[in-house]
Order: structure tokens, then sequence, then C-alpha cells
């Protein structure tokens, strides 16, 4: 039974999130200063999608769908945030972690987690997806659907 | 080491019962990334994530050797209806 070597590589210091070196030798879990540092990053933005590239870059098919599916429904770029796991090698694996989500691109909405590409792909195509970014207010809900201004039910739901 | 197909129906098979399911190696043969399709009566009441979570975790020492992994879940009910809708 081959166990997959963990590559520890030493963390330069350029990176956005993670700049301790001594995350090198915590690889095998998730530490407490990790955990809060993701945990801040991903309440401090509406939304927070962390992918492979950049938007304007993607390097990858599922990343470059999910920054498409985002954008197709408008939301606004202040109200969004990417982290390139692909330059940080810390974080790719960190998030994983935290998340308990195996893979990338993974997408937050206000501090919950919502899912990868295909998940965020079916609630596209289903109109959940939509009414998630109006429910939490990322984006403005079409004009005609809704009478009462400012029903502002947005439970805090906390992940 | 890449991961079988037959290994991934296994593992599905002996977790949950499944009405359905198609498994499909995007990565031409390599065995390192693969689209997986279940329809079970196991996700029955399941919100999307559960269901993805937990076939995440029934996958989880193959996913961790695959590059990319993607799933659709469906209760035999939404399998019909979907079928519906694409033809």
């Amino acid at each position: 039974m081959l166990r997959s070597a963990f590559r520890v590589t030493r963390v330069s210091s350029r990176l956005p999130i993670f700049s301790s070196p001594t995350l090198s030798l915590a690889r095998r879990y998730l530490s407490q200063e990790t955990r809060s540092k993701i945990q801040d990053a991903v309440s401090a933005t509406p939304v927070v999608l962390f992918m492979k590239g950049t938007p304007d870059f993607p390097q990858c098919g599922f990343s470059r769908a999910a920054i498409q599916v985002l954008d197709l429904h408008g939301v606004p770029p202040e109200k969004m945030k990417t982290f390139n796991v692909l330059e940080d090698s810390e974080l790719r694996q960190a998030i994983k972690e935290f998340s308990e989500w195996p893979t990338i691109p993974q997408l937050y909405v206000n501090g919950e987690f919502v899912g990868g590409c295909d998940i965020l792909l079916s609630m596209h195509q289903s109109g959940e997806l939509e009414d998630l970014l109006e429910k939490k207010g990322v984006i403005p809900p079409v004009a005609e659907e809704s009478q009462a201004p400012g029903s502002p039910n947005t439970g805090t739901s906390s992940a | 080491m890449p991961v079988s197909l037959s290994d991934l129906e296994a593992a599905i098979r002996n977790a949950i019962p499944v009405a359905h399911l198609e498994i499909d190696d995007q990565s031409s043969g390599c065995g390192e990334n693969y689209a997986v399709l279940i329809v079970s009566e196991a996700f029955e009441g399941k919100s999307t994530l559960a269901r993805h979570r937990f076939i995440n975790e029934v996958l989880k020492a193959q996913i961790a050797q695959m590059h990319a992994f993607s799933q659709k879940t469906f209760t035999p009910k939404q399998y019909e209806a979907y079928l519906q809708k694409s033809s």
C-alpha cells in the first residue's frame, strides 16, 4: 500500500495569507492559526472563491467555469474576492481541510461553503444560484419579482 | 497511482443502494479525472451539498489520488425528471 509522500516545501514569504514558515511543519493538520485566517478570509467578503489561477487567467477548466458562472450573474467585483491556490501551496492544502472538500474551486457566500464547480453549475441551471445571490444581497433582485422591498430575511446560517 | 473504474464502482455500490450509475473517465483512460452520476434512494431528503459530501467521504481514498472529480446525484424520481428534460 503506497502512501503518497507529503511534499514539504519551504514557504515563500510572499504568500497572500500565510507568512509563517512554521506552517510547513504543520502540514498534516490544520492549525488553529491557519483555521482562523481562512475563517477571516471567507467572512471578509460576500463572495469568496478559491480557484486555480485568477479570474482573468484561470488555470483549470473547472475554475474557469466557476468564474464564468459568477460573472454571468453579475457579481460586482467589490463583493468578490478570489484566491489563487496555485500561488499558495499551503492554502491549497489548508482550504481542503478547512472546508472538508477535496477539490478546487470552492465557493463561499457570506462565510458559508456553497460547493465546487459541479454544484455551482447545477445551481445555476436550476435558478438556485440566482436565488442565493439575491437573498444574500450580492446581486439586486429582478425588478418585477420583488413586491416588498427590504425583506431582509437573511438567516445567519453559520458554517 | 491511477484509480480504477471498478474500484470506484465497488466503493459506491458497497456504500449505498444504486439504481443507476455512470462513471466517466475523463482523462482518456488515465484514471485521473472522473465524473460520476449516481442515482440512489439513499439521497432522498439530503441537500445537494450533503449528498456530495457523503460521496466525497465514501470515495475519500480514491479522490485523494485523482486530479479531478465531479459528481451528479439524483434520487430515482429526480433522475426520471432529468431524463425527461434532456430528451
